[in-house]
């Protein structure tokens, strides 16, 4: 207490050097606030981070991690005979690489098409809004696993819902293996992903469409703008920024899949993703060494990628300041 | 033909409504399809059907019982609790200091904690192994925990930061020339105002946590010590080429309706949540 009634003291007698140095002490202090965060992220994110990037030049495996030697880069390429091995000479893993991609590109840009189509109607005023955003809810709250069960079970070639709704509609004249075929089974993936981040992107949208004022709408429908313009002109550029980082969110998201895939199609080789293989490597062949390296190269893929976004990002700011 | 006013209103209003049908279809089906299956058995099973038609109880008790659903119901609740917990503790301080003070490194730091919330979890999964054997931790519910705040903790102190940067300089002003300390500020001050915040950050780390499904399947063998997510995934029938779809779509029901309830009791609040990171940020 004593301390206190001192340093308030101090400060009336001199004001301007007392508020510097609680700039400092706030500083100061602030580094101890982080602290305890810092710490448990360097050590459950940096430290095992640090061990996985070292496990990869090793040739652990993962019953006796304690047991290795150092392989240098033989985990990701080395050539025996001619022939390549490694984590980049092995098909499959280019095949998971091809496979995240398409993933990745598909189902975000569906996501992003029909969640701002959702988030338009979410934006619309009706009676009934409560119970439409509720439904949207829905899927968001869905574990993932439940989410890929669920599709699984629609799309079961003989006794699934889609099947039976598309022959009754005829669009098809026999029931598909949505998840058996190799070029079914990516899209069945991609549908199931696709309802499950609908709301995602669509409350990201309608968040930001919320902010754009009315009256821009008004005075752009007085000067004859249709609703198309009105759309690409006025709402468009407004969202925008809010539109990029959601499409972000989204696509670090998508490019980590691992546990729709594992269960909707059993990590099947038409469907495996990077992360899928690197565990497969790692859990299922019990190698430590070559999980590590996939997981490395994951990593740095997901990293390249973000990177490019963020570059992208800042060339497009600038340009809109110039 | 030229529409009347009032002709172009209701064509308007109608086809409105019916997209509104359609979106409420296409996200409720999905789960409502999961409910039709868990209340039919035997060959009821294998006709496709979009009424109820049987309600057949027993799937729900065989899942709960034999496929020890019930368990890990409680495995899921523990894990998620104390995470999300103790994330929330070690948030609020950072995300006081990351928000309300200007230091050296603080843009630094908030994207680092960025970049380790949007990583891939694969990533760390060997150094994880490693660390979680080194602790003892391997096939237990510790493991999870654990491993979890890998992606808890950066989530919570990124929406909890942007949370603390909309509240009002001045309430931090006049506590300041009240002679309150900092700790006096956090404890007393922002704590309480954060309360909602802190609720749903809380219960989107929450369901982060529930969901969770890569690290509980490596990190835990034995049945008793199974979440959610990997005893629907392990759910298997006689034989390999039978699936007891009753029975998982009962047990996927039991296991989504506790959040789908807490979702839409606080609809706004994770709706706020969701998108305070990406709006303003």
């Amino acid at each position: 207490m004593t301390t206190k009634i001192l340093s308030l003291n101090t400060s009336l007698v001199r004001p301007q050097r007392n508020k510097r140095s609680l700039q400092q002490r706030r500083a100061r202090a602030a580094w101890l606030l982080v602290f305890p965060a810092l710490f448990l992220l360097a050590g459950v994110a940096g430290w095992p981070l640090l061990r996985t990037i070292f496990y990869s030049f090793t040739d652990a495996a993962l019953d006796t991690p304690e047991v290795y030697n150092f392989v240098g880069f033989d985990n990701y390429l080395s050539f025996f005979d001619g022939e390549a091995y490694g984590v980049l000479g092995d098909p499959l893993w280019w095949k998971s690489v091809r496979n995240t991609l398409w993933f990745s590109s598909w189902s975000v840009s569906i996501e992003l098409i029909l969640g701002m189509l959702v988030a338009l109607l979410m934006n619309q005023k009706f009676r009934g809004q409560g119970l439409l955003r509720a439904a949207v809810l829905v899927p968001w709250a869905i574990p993932t696993i439940v989410t890929a069960k669920m599709w699984g079970w629609m799309f079961h070639d003989q006794y699934g819902v889609v099947n039976d709704l598309l022959l009754r509609i005829g669009i098809i004249d026999g029931p598909l293996a949505w998840i058996a075929s190799p070029t079914l089974s990516m899209w069945a993936v991609v549908f199931a992903d696709v309802w499950k981040t609908i709301p995602f992107m669509a409350l990201m949208l309608l968040a930001a469409l919320q902010t754009v004022p009315a009256d821009l709408y008004e005075a752009a429908r007085v000067d004859g703008a249709t609703a198309w313009q009105r759309f690409t002109r006025i709402t468009l550029p407004l969202i925008m920024p809010a539109m990029i980082v959601a499409l972000i969110f989204r696509t670090m998201d998508a490019l980590r899949v691992f546990d729709l895939i594992y269960v909707l199609t059993s990590n099947s080789e038409a469907t495996v993703s990077v992360s899928g293989y690197a565990r497969d490597q790692m859990v299922a062949y019990q190698e430590m060494g070559s999980g590590s390296a996939a997981s490395v190269l994951v990593f740095m893929m997901v990293a390249g990628i973000a990177a490019s976004f963020l570059y992208a990002g800042s060339l497009y700011n600038k340009e809109k300041q110039v | 033909m030229k529409l009347t006013r009032r002709q172009r209103y209701l064509r308007s209003k109608s086809f409105l409504y019916l997209a509104v049908v359609v979106t409420a279809t296409f996200c409720v089906f999905p789960f409502y399809n999961a409910i039709l299956t868990s209340l039919r058995s035997g060959q009821d099973l294998f006709l496709p059907n979009y009424l109820p038609t049987t309600f057949v109880w027993k799937n729900y008790i065989n899942a709960l019982m034999v496929n020890g659903i019930a368990r890990s119901l409680l495995n899921s609740m523990i894990v998620a609790t104390v995470t999300v917990g103790g994330c929330l503790l070690v948030s609020i301080t950072a995300s006081f200091a990351l928000a309300r003070i200007k230091f050296r490194g603080r843009q630094g730091l908030l994207f680092t904690i960025l970049c380790v919330s949007m990583f891939p979890q694969v990533a760390v999964l060997s150094g994880m192994f490693e660390l979680v054997r080194f602790l003892g931790l391997y096939d237990s519910l510790g493991s999870l925990i654990l491993s979890y705040t890998t992606f808890s903790l950066p989530f919570t102190v990124w929406v909890l930061t942007t949370f603390m940067k909309s509240l009002p300089v001045e309430l931090e002003e006049a506590a300041i020339v009240d002679g309150a300390g900092l700790w006096v500020i956090i404890s007393k001050i922002f704590a309480p105002i954060m309360a909602p915040a802190l609720v749903t950050t809380g219960l989107l780390a929450f369901v982060g946590s529930w969901n969770e499904f890569m690290f509980a399947l490596t990190f835990t063998i034995s049945g008793e010590n199974r979440t959610v997510p990997v005893a629907i995934a392990m759910m298997q029938g006689s034989s390999q080429y039978e699936l007891p779809w009753g029975n998982i779509m009962a047990g996927s029901v039991i296991v989504t309706l506790p959040i789908i309830i807490l979702v839409l009791i606080f609809q706004k609040r994770i709706v706020s949540g969701m998108t305070a990171g990406a709006v303003k940020g």
